[in-house]
């Protein structure tokens, strides 16, 4: 089923709540406060709709992907993230953040990044709205998302490498949250994902699920469009795979795919697949799947893709696993360039390598796709992966 | 065991309370250097006037602590120290120093044990309380029910952006007794006194008369005894792990332990 919302401690079944340090709790409530009347404010809904159209360049098209189409023996159409302003869906919740932090009168705003697209997005709402933006980002993250560092830079933010565990986002969170229990009473810490303690990984999903509502209108089985049989998202924390999931949850017509790194083969430990391969336990403040060894220390994720290397996801996936209503899979690094490459020459569009892994799922289950109109959630642009594909090939 | 970790830490606390003053724990991660020297450090340190001690149970990600605290954490956890070793440690440390201990950790280490598991572990080990860094009030009820069952201490948390509200709440759940935390931040050396362990004692005081132990950026006799003045406990956490980190051998780091515990023994007695 379904959950609108999750139950007055943040749960959404045995997953989500709030684990964090007592420090930050109050600020949590208010919070969740803030967004439960700024969400029920006809007022903040036009502006924030105000932003997205003007500003972000929502609606994002759905685009049939012909030749695709032709050479998997499906029909696929690709809804198009990459096209929103920064290159990725990340900026949906940035931007909604952003004028929640001006409503609780925050000057200054906090953030982590994996791939540096959720520090682009949020380098970007700040400038936009003109507040102070700090971005914790891993070393490991900072080198291999180079583009994206200089534009966090360009757009006013102040990047701080994390040097702690693997230099990933894991450690990049985990930074962020020791900021904002030093920082809470000024800062405001938007996190990037449907992740952390509650009630970020309800608000954020309630700030990504447009993608979703767009492809309903967008695809509703009118003038000559079918609608989708199977969606099929990327899943490192989960917010663009919520996004699109959750206004079809449920619906019986509709195959939810989540497809997690995979990395090196599961067998090889070096995965991030916290769905398929994880259990649960508490990571960033929210119960929920996650990587850890057997005394509960969390593990290392690893992927070629630095925004799904990571050991957690947001709890209500975990919800969403243990009820069935989305089904979790992944694929490995290798499988994922060669879907990167694939949609490059066959569409003219570079993906990003979070968004070619649920391509390379749809590429490996073609057979048992057959002739069934497939959606993709194209969560972002690959700009910001060329160097370090081009870097495999030196 | 003829006394309960709640017994043992409520003479400790009736104890001070007589002399008029605080309780000085000093705080070190389990097993830093290693498992066996970390227990020698624990023994100095009570011989040098200690009234407990808060044993670290190293985590990969302490989302409470600071850069010195992690560190120690990590290379705890590089030699092997699990919950079970750490425990043993604690256990060495009680049957060594007949200090009580307190043994602090994060949520997900116990729910992969098991909290009533967990729980019966610390007692059996003979420590006297649990301090869980990123377990709030709200989810604590699962956790106070096992401490009561296993007989063992529990702190609950407040902080100095904690309401009315939730300050309500911590009291009305008994814990053993509150974790005040004396800066708005992670662990780590302060330059200066605590701004907020006044006000929020006399907050706590004017609702319950549970124990109040304050940790958190205290890091000078000084700073000890300014805090000492207005809680039942001290805690000094990154002074002590900073130092047994910079030593360059076992004697250098048990000499300047020592040192530095005398200094806090004397200033938490001098403080009012
Ligand atoms: C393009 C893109 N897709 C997907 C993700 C993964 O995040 P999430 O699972 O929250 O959508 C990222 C994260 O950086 C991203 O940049």
């Amino acid at each position: 089923m379904r959950l609108s919302r999750p139950d007055e401690t943040g749960r959404f079944g045995d997953f989500g709540g709030a684990f964090a340090p007592e420090t930050l709790m109050p600020a949590l409530r208010e919070l969740e406060a803030a967004f439960v009347d700024a969400w029920a404010d006809t007022g903040f809904h036009a502006d924030l709709d105000h932003l997205l159209s003007t500003f972000v360049g929502r609606p994002t098209p759905v685009y049939h992907a012909e030749r695709m189409s032709e050479r998997l023996g499906l029909d696929l159409w690709l809804k198009r993230e990459d096209l929103a302003h920064t290159g990725a869906h990340k900026i949906n919740n940035t931007v909604a953040q952003g004028l929640l932090t001006k409503r609780m009168g925050k000057p200054r705003v906090i953030a982590e990044t994996g791939a540096g697209q959720h520090g682009v997005a949020t380098a970007t709402a700040c400038a936009l709205l003109g507040l102070e933006c700090v971005v914790y980002m891993g070393e490991k993250d900072i080198e291999r998302q180079a583009l994206n560092v200089y534009r966090m830079r360009l757009l006013g933010a102040e990047v701080i490498p994390v040097t702690s565990g693997a230099g990933t986002l894991k450690d990049a969170v985990s930074a962020a949250l020791r900021d904002w229990v030093a920082s809470v009473e000024q800062t405001h810490y938007i996190i990037g994902s449907v992740v952390g303690p509650h009630p970020f990984p309800w608000m954020v999903r309630e700030f990504q699920k447009i993608i979703g509502e767009e492809l309903k209108q967008q695809l509703d089985g009118s003038s000559g469009l079918p609608t989708p049989e199977v969606i099929v998202a990327p899943v490192g924390g989960g917010s663009n795979a919520m996004g699109v999931f959750y206004p079809y949850a449920g619906d019986p017509d509709v195959d939810l795919v989540g497809v997690e790194a995979a990395g090196l083969g599961i067998s090889s430990g070096k995965h991030g697949a916290s769905l398929g391969h994880g259990s649960p336990g508490v990571i960033h403040g929210a119960m929920t799947y996650m990587l850890q060894d057997d005394f509960g220390q969390v593990l290392e994720a690893h992927s070629i893709s630095a925004g799904l290397d990571y050991p957690g996801v947001g709890p209500e996936h975990s919800y969403f696993k243990d009820e069935q209503l989305v089904r979790y899979e992944s694929v490995t690094d290798d499988e994922a360039v060669e879907a990167f490459h694939l949609l490059c020459r066959t569409e003219g569009i570079i993906p990003a390598l979070e968004s070619s892994h649920a391509l390379a799922w749809i590429i490996r289950e073609a057979a048992s796709l057959h002739g069934k109109t497939v959606v993709l959630n194209l969560s972002g642009r690959g700009d910001k992966d060329v160097q370090q594909i081009a870097a495999m090939y030196d | 065991m003829t006394e309960s970790g709640q017994q043992r830490l409520a003479e400790l606390f009736a104890g001070v309370k007589a002399e008029g003053r605080a309780a000085l724990l000093p705080y070190l991660t389990a097993g830093i250097p290693t498992p066996e020297q970390s227990v020698e450090l624990f023994v100095a340190m009570a011989e040098a006037g200690a009234d407990g001690f808060e044993v670290g149970i190293p985590y990969a990600d302490p989302l409470m602590d600071g850069p010195v605290i992690m560190r120690a954490g990590e290379q705890a956890l590089r030699n092997g120290v699990t919950v079970d070793v750490a425990l043993r440690v604690a256990q060495q440390v009680v049957e060594r120093t007949a200090k009580p201990v307190l043994v602090m950790t994060y949520v997900n280490p116990v729910l992969r044990i098991g909290i009533d598991r967990f729980f019966e572990k610390v007692a059996s080990a003979g420590v006297s309380g649990v301090i869980i860094a990123d377990l709030p009030v709200d989810e604590a009820l699962p956790y106070l029910v096992a401490a009561k069952q296993a007989q063992v201490g529990i702190a609950l948390f407040v902080a100095p952006t904690t309401d009315r509200t939730r300050l309500v709440s911590v009291v009305e759940s008994n814990p053993s007794f509150v974790y005040a935390v004396a800066e708005i931040g992670v662990t780590g050396e302060r330059s200066a006194n605590s701004a907020n362990t006044r006000a929020l004692a006399s907050r706590i005081r004017a609702l319950s008369d549970v124990p109040i132990v304050f940790g958190v950026g205290i890091s000078t006799p000084e700073h000890a005894a300014h805090a000492a003045a207005d809680g039942d406990g001290v805690i000094v956490g990154t002074a002590i792990v900073r130092r047994v980190l910079e030593a360059q051998s076992h004697e250098e780091a048990k000499a300047a332990l020592t040192l530095a515990v005398s200094e806090l023994a004397v200033a938490v007695r001098r403080s009012r």
